[in-house]
């Protein structure tokens, strides 16, 4: 594993996530072979691989919306078990953003923001609708707040989604694919939300095929196929000079285009 | 129709007003009623079949019918005769509760009235204040029409008409609609006692009638009971028609539960929302709104199968009606007496309906695609 950084990490020595020979099967079908991943705290990291590789399980294991079946996940110095406690301590503390957004239809913006922080972290409503203003300013659409999911474009619902996992002051935040059911243009707004998120140093995993997104900003990029991880390195070392024949196969795939 | 095109330069074309209709009251007969031969004729047949139908109606309904005198003799002019309503009036409206209480159901209905007013509709102001007079109306409604503690003590058996119609269709109302609720997310539980337990009651509930739960309820039950208890028989008939709509509910909300998608949950969970907060915040305000035409057609039909009670001889509407059909003075005058209990049926169960018109027009928040 590469330990070198780029200029702009805000990566420390402090583990945030630990993955130790993790399995997980959908039936009979194997879907996680033997993971193994540790992820320091700032780290940016982003996730490749072909579709049907598994990286959105991955990734979902990490805040149990699937569940392991063999291995250790642990999350924040708090082991991933079918103790209750622990998933709601581990999901206070990890974002998700998916992509299609999830966002809940019959709530404004606004109370899509603060609906968590009033009853997950039991924030009076002033301050929770404080909060979210100010995330939704961040992802600049606060004269949006009123509206709802419904009437905003995609690139403003997968920003109003991000906003909203903020306001729960994560530590880690997961992205799946957030930009894949963009028109261009919105991906580079949702892209350039992200960066400035990167900028303050919060801990992300992010399954992407934004090259661009990842060399510019991902500590390590990870390549999946079948279930495992096949390589990492560092985003300039990986694209120059892939290792293995597959990963090589799969960036001449998408970058040909 | 050729209208000339104004030429705008590329880039320039300015927002335009949407094209008139055509206007006018001519052309809009012309195009929906006249607009071929065949159309024509429909048209004719149409209003000539209305009008015999509508005269006839109006004729026996009002401009024929007798509306003052003393007895059936009186009725003469060939249309209604209205007389027995109003002599029957008080029955209609109270059953055989005693004259000198009317005041009780008629204070009981007004509270009602305030009580319903802030759950149906949102925007009143103080709404949080009175939906806590709606929480402990029930409580207030029972002292009232049972008496006790300083009023004189209604016996059930006393009550009737409307009075007793509207009891049964409003409690059953109120606690099918949680009891439903509670099955529905129960039948989609994890836990396999749980779901088991919910599956069985509602799969049994629907598979037999409601007069045959009814039935069970004002004779079997007893028999199942220690010696001793005995409860009142509204009480018991009240406990089936909510646990008989409450099956049916559960299946019309587990059909909005299903159309809810995967994506909701997983919204829900990632946020550290416990499963109790997501069905509550996220899951049921969706499902409930999706399944609004169902909830109330439930509504309708268990608020109209309440008339099966008298069966089981309670004197709800069509009970005092057989009672009031059979009177020899007013012998012949069922069609006035149906009619009647006709249309206070109707005018209930279309202000339910246009409510829930109403309330779906309202919870549209543009996510319909
Ligand atoms: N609930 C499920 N039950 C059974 N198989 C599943 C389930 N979810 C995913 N799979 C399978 O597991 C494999 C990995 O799925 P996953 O969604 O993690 O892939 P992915 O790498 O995210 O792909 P994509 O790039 O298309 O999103 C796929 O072959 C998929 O068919
Ligand atoms: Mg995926």
């Amino acid at each position: 594993m590469s330990n070198a950084s780029t200029n702009t990490s805000k990566k420390t020595d402090e583990v945030a996530i630990q993955l130790n020979g993790v399995h997980k099967w959908y039936g009979q079908f194997h879907v996680l072979k033997n993971i193994n991943l540790n992820v320091q705290r700032g780290e940016r990291i982003v996730i490749c691989g072909p579709s049907g590789s598994g990286k959105s399980t991955l990734i979902r294991c990490i805040n149990r919306l699937e569940e392991h079946q063999q291995g250790d996940i642990i999350v924040d110095n708090i082991e991933l078990t079918g103790n209750l406690k622990n998933i709601d301590a581990i999901r206070r503390e990890v974002g998700m953003c998916f992509q299609h957004f999830n966002l809940f239809p019959h709530l404004s913006v606004l109370e899509n923001c603060t609906l968590a922080p009033i009853w997950v972290r039991k924030m009076p409503k002033k301050e929770a609708e404080e909060i979210a203003m100010h995330y939704l300013e961040r992802v600049k659409i606060p004269d949006q707040a009123a509206k709802f999911p419904g009437q905003l474009s995609g690139g403003q619902q997968q920003r109003v989604a991000i906003a909203r996992s903020l306001c729960m002051n994560p530590r880690i935040m997961l992205f799946d694919e957030p930009t894949s059911a963009l028109d261009p243009e919105m991906i580079a707004e949702v892209l350039d939300t992200m960066i400035e998120l990167a900028e303050t140093g919060m801990t992300m995993l992010c399954v992407t095929h934004e090259m661009g997104f990842a060399r510019k900003v991902a500590d390590r990029v990870i390549f999946m196929d079948g279930g495992e991880i096949i390589e990492q390195n560092e985003p300039e070392e990986f694209f120059n000079n892939p290792q293995s024949e597959r990963t090589q196969k799969f960036l001449s795939q998408i970058l040909a285009h | 129709m050729s209208v000339t095109e104004q030429q705008y330069a590329p880039g320039e074309h300015p927002d335009l007003p949407p094209p008139l209709g055509e206007a006018g009251l001519i052309a809009w007969f012309k195009k929906r009623l006249f607009s071929s031969v065949g159309n024509t004729i429909l048209t004719l047949v149409a209003v000539f079949f209305l009008y015999h139908v509508l005269s006839a109606i109006i004729f026996w309904t009002l401009t024929g019918a007798t509306f003052t005198g003393e007895t059936k003799a009186d009725c003469d002019l060939g249309g209604a005769c209205w007389l027995v309503i109003g002599d029957r009036f008080h029955q209609f409206m109270y059953g055989l509760y005693p004259t000198d209480q009317y005041w009780r159901p008629n204070l009981t209905f007004i509270l009602m009235v305030v009580a319903i007013v802030p759950v149906l509709f949102d925007n009143i102001p103080h709404r949080g204040k009175f939906l806590l007079f709606s929480a402990i109306f029930p409580f207030i409604a029972f002292y009232l029409l049972s008496g006790g503690w300083g009023l004189e003590t209604v016996d059930t058996d006393e009550w009737g008409g409307l009075l007793l119609t509207l009891v049964l269709g409003v409690t059953g109302i109120v606690a099918s609609l949680p009891i439903g609720i509670v099955l529905a997310l129960g039948r989609r539980s994890n836990m396999p006692i749980v779901r088991t337990l919910c599956v069985c009651f509602i799969e049994f509930i629907r598979g037999v009638p409601l007069i045959t739960i009814l039935f069970m309820a004002s004779n079997m039950l007893p028999l199942f009971l220690p010696e001793g208890v005995n409860f009142d028989k509204l009480l018991r008939a009240l406990i089936g028609v909510a646990l008989f709509s409450s099956a049916y509910m559960a299946e019309v909300i587990r059909g909005g539960l299903q159309a809810i998608p995967k994506g909701q949950y997983e919204g829900a969970d990632a946020m550290g929302l416990s499963y109790w907060q997501s069905m509550r915040l996220i899951i049921l305000p969706q499902a409930l709104r999706i399944v609004i035409p169902g909830i109330v057609n439930t509504f309708i039909g268990l608020y109209k199968d309440t008339t099966l009670v008298s069966i089981i001889g309670l004197f709800d509407l069509i009970g005092i009606g057989l009672v009031a059909v059979a009177d020899v003075k007013w012998r012949g005058l069922a069609p006035e007496t149906y009619a009647f209990i006709a249309l206070l049926f109707f005018i209930s169960c279309f202000a339910m309906s246009r409510y829930s018109l109403w309330l779906e027009n309202k919870l549209h928040t543009g996510h319909k695609r």
